[in-house]
């Protein structure tokens, strides 16, 4: 990959993370309304810590799922088809275009989960001595979920499904993320027990890598 | 295939899609330094051509050749930083300012940013560089889109109702920014349905009809 690679990838990556400062959806709508799903699930089922603090890290994956599949959603539909020929006709490498893309929504969906995870130790209660693992985690689900989205808008633009389609794309395929995720949190074990966990983790963000590399080009083309 | 002298040339080029015929035997030719105005009533298949001329479409059929590469070749990808298109609505993003823009495409195409600075400054945009693009009215989305070719100094330069919405200064511009593409040695194919307002910045006319050139 030489130089023109990485300054398109940073260049996409950098316009990405300038459209989400200006217009704030992460943080005024999607880190408000994730905050409030993890608070109505303790009004639900009640304040009872002990139950609290076994559910706390599924719930919170469950939120950063269900919200990371709404922050594709949204990077699916701002782009416009003038957009997309304008830049295609800047010649901008495929590949660079979705690591730049994959690279702002990961940031982006790494501070949701960042404060989500605050929010759910505040609430639920629950144990942080493990959860140093979250700095691998976090991460890695970041990471998974943005291919995922990237990936799923490119193929809704391709066949021009329009943003209904990018749930049914991301939720299926987000599960092993999502099983890895809180499995690796909540069976911490300190001789490594839980690194098959981790191993899944890494190996779905690599095939979804090479997936979104491969179709990179194809679905630039007929979207 | 021997090297074409023309920048675009098409011959018995052909688009359908789905089950409806779009364009039919297209036979065009654009040579360098040649400004090319394409003409016809809504629905000739205008933008489907000028589509098929920015590699944004492969043809269903016919030989098709833009800056000399294959249009059924990979190599049409290379062409594409040499191409410059102006459709019919801006593409600009807008949350991001009317510079930020200019300075994305710069980043993506390895410009200088104060190339975009420049450019900004020959479209009369400079005072309004920190707006942003949504906020911005449609004649100023088009000068700053004008600023872009400007910057990038495309090759071949497609214009699509390139009039629509501009005030007589900003005409002047696009007349202009077509002279400066002719001067070098690139080409022109300008795609409207208003034959008097594009005369003046076109060496040749061509008429689209029923999707087929005539």
């Amino acid at each position: 990959m030489n130089s023109g690679f990485w300054r398109q990838a940073m260049a996409v990556a950098r316009r990405d993370l300038e459209r989400e400062r200006h217009a704030g959806e992460v943080v005024w709508v999607t880190i408000p309304f994730g905050a409030i799903a993890l608070l109505l699930v303790p009004l639900a089922v009640g304040i009872n810590q002990d139950v609290l603090s076994r559910i706390g890290t599924g719930m919170l994956f469950v939120v950063v799922m269900l919200f990371g599949v709404l922050t594709s959603i949204r990077r699916t539909n701002i782009e416009t088809p003038p957009q997309r020929d304008a830049i295609a006709l800047l010649g901008i490498d495929p590949v660079a275009e979705f690591a730049g893309k994959t690279a702002a929504s990961a940031v982006v969906l790494l501070v949701f989960e960042v404060v989500m995870a605050a929010v759910a130790v505040a609430l639920y209660g629950i144990d942080i001595s493990g959860w140093w693992w979250m700095i691998i985690v976090l991460p890695l689900t970041a990471i998974g979920l943005a291919e995922l989205g990237t990936i799923s808008g490119a193929i809704a633009a391709s066949v021009q499904a329009g943003p209904a389609l990018v749930p049914l794309l991301v939720t299926p395929l987000a599960i092993p993320l999502l099983l890895g995720a809180t499995q690796t949190v909540e069976n911490i074990d300190p001789d490594g027990g839980n690194l098959s966990w981790l191993v899944l983790m890494a190996i779905v963000v690599l095939v979804l890598a090479i997936v979104g590399v491969l179709t990179a080009r194809p679905l630039q083309e007929t979207r | 295939m021997p090297a074409s002298n023309f920048h675009v040339e098409f011959s018995g080029v052909g688009v359908r899609i789905g089950m409806a015929t779009i364009l039919r035997d297209v036979e065009l030719t654009v040579a360098p330094g040649e400004s090319l105005g394409l003409f016809g009533a809504n629905g000739a298949g205008k933008t489907t051509l000028l589509r098929v001329v920015a590699t944004l479409l492969k043809p269903s059929g016919g030989s098709a050749r833009v800056l000399g590469v294959n249009l059924d070749s990979p190599d049409r990808f290379d062409v594409r930083p040499r191409l410059g298109l102006i459709g019919h609505s801006p593409a600009l993003y807008p949350e991001l300012s009317l510079l930020a823009n200019l300075e994305f495409a710069a980043r993506v195409s390895g410009v200088s940013l104060a190339a975009a600075a420049e450019a900004l400054r020959a479209v009369g945009m400079e005072q309004a560089a920190d707006r942003p693009a949504g906020e911005a009215s449609f004649g100023m989305q088009r000068r700053v889109e004008f600023a872009r070719e400007i910057m990038l100094q495309p090759d071949l330069l497609l214009l699509d109702e390139p009039h629509s919405a501009l005030d007589p200064s900003a005409i002047e511009l696009v007349e202009h920014i077509v002279a400066g593409v002719l001067q070098r040695s690139g080409a022109v194919v300008l795609v409207s349905h208003d034959v008097d307002r594009v005369a003046p910045m076109v060496t040749r006319t061509a008429e689209l009809r029923g999707g087929t050139i005539q």
